[in-house]
């Protein structure tokens, strides 16, 4: 089947398998940020945006994405740099492979909420497993980056 | 010191946080084929019969191999060094199928679709045996893993296969059973700890390829290179000079990479038909098919006088190494060898194990190795000790704990040269306010808050065998290429010996490129595990640097026409202290490139008699609700002694992520067998890894010591910081509930169950 | 692996109707269960296209379509005001935001799953299946039949002045739970509904004294304890990996007591206002 997918702002056409995921369908357009860590939709590192809401690209159809618009970390890199400077400056990056994912979701996060708190990015981000990091490096550069937002971008690292 | 001890940034992190294509299956030639196996559904079965012939004509199939295909030599997976403790127990594809979920048959294939379709037309005949499924009953038992003639054992472990012994040793130290009968008060327990999977986010991996030479080149994630390269010519039975290996950036190792679990099959398709392929492990395989920690029995007894000196300990561990020994004779000796030594005063000590074959999942290398279950139970029984005695059990190990320049008999004599582990617990204390919060507080609403603590050591490297290697080498930039064999998954090692080699060289970070590891360009390394990067690699930037800057004097006093005595070089520039003519660095690296006979470039190699223990404490409080069971992580502070810390973010979050994946295992990821052998946990939705909603907050801090040995005075931090959880939490719990917990996980059930029962 | 041999997004319901009658053919919700099943399906059947993601609202119910999602469901303000926020505490554990994003409540309640927290919240609640073909029947007794081919269209709440509660216990925090329990008290009685039991919600009603009790906020906590210990023992409980059946029937009385004194609180603060 055809489908036509806004894939980072760029329209794609293309003849899909009607069973083909959209992780898949991604990856093969070149969008390797977008991984695989589980079978089970538990570890949230597929994230991708779907009409600009962060879902799993594990758990669904590229067909469905058809007349939609999706985003991969590949079609947002200036706020993946300017976010992602402040996890690397916890160095709470580590093996990286969960990043991508945690990074969508939480640009997710702070275009619904751009002040939240502890416990509402603990929250929102509980889908983000991540094994290396214990978490809580990322909070603090979560916490460094809403804070450098308050200032206006303006507070120097 | 100017780069060392501070917080940098990873090399790679802008490319990591940014989502680029760095890892094993983004840099997959597109057309390559894809390789499967097929699995055994049994524990315990011989393939009568299997045939692949309807299979194979699946459109898209490549290949399909079997038990026949096969070179019959036995080889190990453990990426150890040579000869390796771990026996050579295992064939690519055995008739003999000893777990659920050994290989069957590899098949290959155009796409994943076909080779699907092909796995599920193989049809296999199994005679199915009798399995020992149960660990405590292996030894001795006339049902044998592996029966076979041709399994053998390469060093003198105490191996029997006839006996399902991996391996067996005791030894001591005084006489132990005359001190404890002596004692006042004998603690005498048995701790119980699972085999815990990794779960690096990243499953296992890897893509082959032959490159222009002929020879097969292998990209996979992996801790180990050039141990891999060994298992792969002992396996397929080719040359070594036959195989390059190189990895890429790894999705979290752990140990578990440390062991050649995916790579022996795709290796085998592409060297056999010349095609690249490649082999991503499902996450199911990763859960069941693996290398995850040995299960262990550890039986301690302790014995102390009234006034609580602790005369004596004697352990004893019963280890599962499963289906095969990888890494089964190693990782029972730090059961014992990096927890009694923790008690510096003892008048007595022994340690004793078996390593058991059983009809499960084969066991690897995981994150502290032995050391942590070892230390759950030695940790455990002295915090039932400190009950028995009505001491605390903070004053309890400040009278019993090892302190520097004290030697350790059960740490093979070593001295602790370095060792702050009593700041450490009198810091620990203060951050979490012991006085005031141990043993427990009821909240009135039935809930408790209680506190507990634990202490911890490990290694750094293995003593007399592991093998660090830097190339440094100078640019005609000025700037350097620092080429390693050790293996960044993610630690950092990358950035580390960047800044020891900045440190080195007076120079900016910037001007450190990092290299490796390929088995091909890399100066030879064991490669990183065994809390061995930082100290035993580090130890070889650091002489690798001081090499090249004599060289690099040496060349600038050629330019500059005097002896090299009158240079002083300030890593930028160099000067004739004579004359005041100067070179730059860069006019030297340029210059090294013009009539010049003398290499810009040093390989150094470093290797250490002894292991310096890193030290650490751990103290928790929690709040547990005594009607349910659930226990919430209010507080964990640990305070560590890794020697002087080379970048206080990535030590710190090493220790964040070690500390976390320790709550797992002491609460949450429990392994459950089925009765046929089959493990259950088979997906991130029944193995469940703790959130960032069941971690608390965590608190961590360094009391540096310097190890004279080390590298600017480090030691390691990587695996020691997974240690402290488990005891930790069960003395919460039982401060909390009078209860004592002895085997993980601790459940919420355990809990309420328990508190109903008494 | 899910194979799906072809995929159509309906455009009325009539037609995902008719393709929904034969068996090989399969209407797909949130697909998050779905997609881990080795299912052979010829067509998939899309309902995302037929404006059945919308929560309406009027002055006697919720009509929530079969294609909202769980994180709709968790930040609907009226739903979760007048629910006194139980629909939400049921969806909030579940794995995160990105899976609540996709799951949607009709997949939820249509699969009538033994861990879901969706129905057992719902059951608590005076709510009703509208089926396509089969018309508007309660869930609990939509909950009882076995899966047939006519789609389920959307829920609908009636907006019943009541006292609601939600509790549930888990081993990790985003994990299925091991228990799920909803008390509830409105015109119709009070019920306690037990989920994760592991099978299906089951309802329980409450004695009326007991229910009288309750909303005259005349009930202590040893009474609440009482009528929470003569509920459990009413529930059938069983083991699976997550725990064994003594401890759900453990967590039972525990959940059902603090569910109900959460439901003497709330009393009190609707009479406090």
């Amino acid at each position: 089947m055809q489908i036509s997918v806004m894939l980072n702002g760029k329209k794609v056409t293309e003849d899909i398998k009607p069973d083909l995921l959209l992780i898949d369908f991604v990856r093969n357009h070149g969008c390797y940020s977008v991984k695989r860590g589980c079978e089970t939709s538990n570890c949230g590192l597929c994230t991708v945006f779907l009409d600009e809401k962060p879902v799993l690209s594990c758990s669904v159809l590229a067909a469905r994405a058809d007349g939609h618009a999706v985003q991969t970390l590949e079609g947002l890199q200036e706020e993946a740099a300017e976010f992602g400077a402040f996890i690397a400056d916890q160095g709470a990056e580590q093996c990286g492979f969960c990043n991508p994912g945690m990074i969508m979701n939480a640009i997710a996060l702070f275009r619904e909420n751009p002040a939240p708190t502890d416990d509402e990015i603990r929250e929102y981000l509980a889908g983000n497993l991540c094994r290396c990091s214990g978490y809580e490096g990322q909070l603090r550069g979560i916490r460094a980056f809403i804070e450098y937002k308050k200032q206006g971008g303006a507070v120097c690292r | 010191m100017q780069v060392v001890g501070q917080p940098f940034r990873k090399k790679d992190a802008m490319a990591l946080v940014q989502g680029k294509p760095v890892f094993t299956d983004d840099l997959a030639p597109k057309d390559c084929l894809v390789v499967k196996v097929l699995r055994s559904p049994h524990a315990n079965a011989m393939v009568k019969n299997i045939k692949t012939d309807i299979a194979k004509r699946v459109p898209g199939i490549e290949d399909i191999y079997t038990w026949e295909d096969v070179p019959q030599q036995r080889f190990t997976m453990a990426g150890q060094t040579y000869p390796e403790p771990s026996p050579y127990d295992r064939l690519i594809l055995d008739r003999h199928v000893r777990y659920v979920g050994d290989p069957v048959a590899i098949v290959a294939g155009a796409n994943e679709e076909c080779v699907e379709q092909a796995l599920r037309m193989i049809k296999v005949e199994y005679e199915v045996l009798p399995a020992i499924l149960d660990f405590r009953k292996a030894k001795d038992n006339e049902l044998l893993v592996h029966p076979e003639d041709t399994w053998k054992s390469l060093c003198p472990v105490g191996a029997d296969n006839k006996r399902n012994l991996c391996a067996c040793e005791s030894s001591d130290h005084g006489d132990v059973d005359q001190v404890l009968a002596d004692c006042d008060v004998v603690v005498e327990e048995t701790y119980h700890t699972l085999a815990n999977q990794q779960a690096m986010m990243e499953t296992f991996r890897t893509v082959c390829y032959m490159d222009t030479y002929g020879r097969l080149n292998v990209l996979s994630s992996t801790q180990i290179v050039f141990h891999a390269r060994r298992i792969l010519s002992n396996a397929l039975g080719i040359p070594k000079s036959k195989i390059r290996v190189m990895k890429p950036r790894i999705g979290g190792g752990f140990g578990a990479k440390q062991t050649v679990v995916a790579e022996i099959f795709p290796a085998f398709v592409t060297w056999k038909t010349g095609k690249a392929s490649k082999m991503i492990f499902t996450r199911e395989e990763s859960q069941t098919a693996s290398s995850p920690r040995h299960e262990m029995e550890v039986s301690v007894k302790i014995g102390a006088d009234k006034d609580g000196r602790i005369r004596a300990i004697d352990v004893y561990t019963l280890s599962n190494t499963g289906a095969y020994g990888e890494h089964g004779p190693t990782t029972v000796g730090l059961s014992g060898h990096k927890s009694i030594p923790l008690y510096g005063s003892l008048e007595a000590h022994r340690f004793a194990y078996d390593v058991v074959y059983t009809n499960t999942m084969s066991a690897g290398a995981y994150r502290g190795y032995g050391a942590t279950q070892g230390i759950f139970a030695v940790e455990s029984a002295v915090n039932e000790l400190a009950g028995r005695l009505g001491m605390d059990p903070v004053e309890l190990r400040l009278k019993n704990m090892v302190r520097e320049g004290q030697t350790m008999p059960a740490y093979y004599g070593e001295t602790a040269k370095s060792c702050a582990l009593d700041r450490c617990l009198l810091r620990a204390k203060e951050m979490i306010g012991w006085d005031e919060k141990f043993p427990c507080r009821d909240m009135g609403n039935g809930k408790v808050r209680s506190v507990g603590v634990s202490m911890a050591m490990q290694g750094s490297g293995i003593s007399g065998v592991d093998v660090g290697s830097a190339t440094i080498k100078l640019n005609e930039d000025g700037i350097y290429t620092l080429m390693i064999g050790a293996a960044d998954m993610g630690t950092g090692c990358d950035t580390i010996l960047a800044q020891m080699a900045a440190e080195c060289l007076d120079c900016q970070m910037e001007n450190i490129i990092v290299s490796g590891a390929d088995t091909d360009t890399s100066p030879y390394d064991s490669g990183s595990y065994a809390s061995s990067t930082t100290y035993v690699t580090g130890k070889a930037v650091e002489k690798a640097c001081e090499k090249l800057q004599i060289k690099i004097c040496e060349r600038a006093a050629e330019m500059l026409y005097c002896t090299v005595d009158k240079i002083e070089f300030d890593g930028h520039r160099a000067k004739n202290l004579e004359n005041g003519e100067t070179v730059t660095l860069q006019e030297i690296g340029t210059s090294s490139m013009c009539g010049n006979e003398c290499a810009l470039q040093v390989t150094e190699t470093h290797s250490s008699p002894i292991s310096p223990p890193p030290f650490m404490v751990g103290m928790v409080e929690i709040e547990l609700d005594k009607e349910t069971g659930h226990v919430e992580i209010l507080d964990y502070v640990a305070v560590v002694d890794c020697g002087t810390v080379i970048n206080p973010n990535l030590a710190r979050v090493q220790t964040e992520g070690g500390l976390v994946q320790g709550i797992g295992m002491a609460l949450y990821e429990n392994i459950q067998y089925s009765e046929k052998g089959q493990m259950m946990n088979q997906s991130f939705m029944q193995y469940k890894l703790p959130t960032r909603l069941d971690m608390g907050k965590i608190r961590v801090e360094f009391e540096e010591s310097h190890e004279p040995t080390g590298p600017f005075g480090a030691k390691s931090i990587g695996e020691i910081v997974i240690n402290t959880p488990a005891p930790a939490l069960a003395h919460a719990i039982a401060n909390a509930t009078g209860l004592w917990f002895r085997e993980l996980p601790i459940t919420s059930e355990k809990i309420a169950m328990g508190i109903m029962k008494q | 692996m899910l194979k799906i041999k072809e995929y159509v997004r309906a455009e009325s319901l009539e037609q995902a109707y008719q393709l929904n009658q034969k068996k090989t053919n399969r209407i797909i919700g949130g697909m998050l269960w779905m997609k881990m099943s080795d299912a052979r399906i010829q067509t998939a059947i899309d309902l995302s296209a037929l404006g059945l993601d919308q929560i309406e609202e009027n002055e006697v119910e919720y009509r929530i379509g079969c294609m909202v999602t769980l994180r709709q469901l968790e930040l609907h303000e009226g739903l979760n005001e007048w629910s006194h926020g139980i629909v939400r505490e049921s969806v909030k554990p579940i794995v995160g935001v990105q899976f609540r994003n996709l799951a949607t409540v009709g997949g939820s309640i249509f699969g009538r799953f033994g861990f879901s927290d969706v129905l057992t919240c719902f059951l608590a609640l005076d709510t009703y299946v509208e089926l396509y073909k089969g018309g508007v029947i309660p869930l609990e007794e939509f909950a009882e039949m076995e899966k047939d081919n006519d789609i389920l269209v959307r829920l609908i709440v009636k907006k019943k002045p009541g006292l609601h509660a939600y509790l549930s216990h888990r081993n990790v925090k985003t994990d299925f739970p091991v228990l799920a329990v909803a008390v509830s008290a409105d015109d119709r009685g009070a019920r306690a509904v037990v989920g994760a039991r592991p099978s299906k919600a089951i309802c329980v009603p409450l004695k009326e004294e007991w229910k009288k009790a309750i909303e005259e906020g005349r009930c202590t906590e040893l009474e609440a304890e009482q009528m929470a210990k003569e509920l459990a023992e009413q529930i059938p409980t069983g083991s699976n990996m997550r725990a064994s059946a003594e401890y759900r029937s453990h967590l039972a009385g525990v959940l059902l007591k603090r569910a109900i004194l959460a439901l003497l609180e709330e009393r009190g603060r609707q009479n406090a206002d």
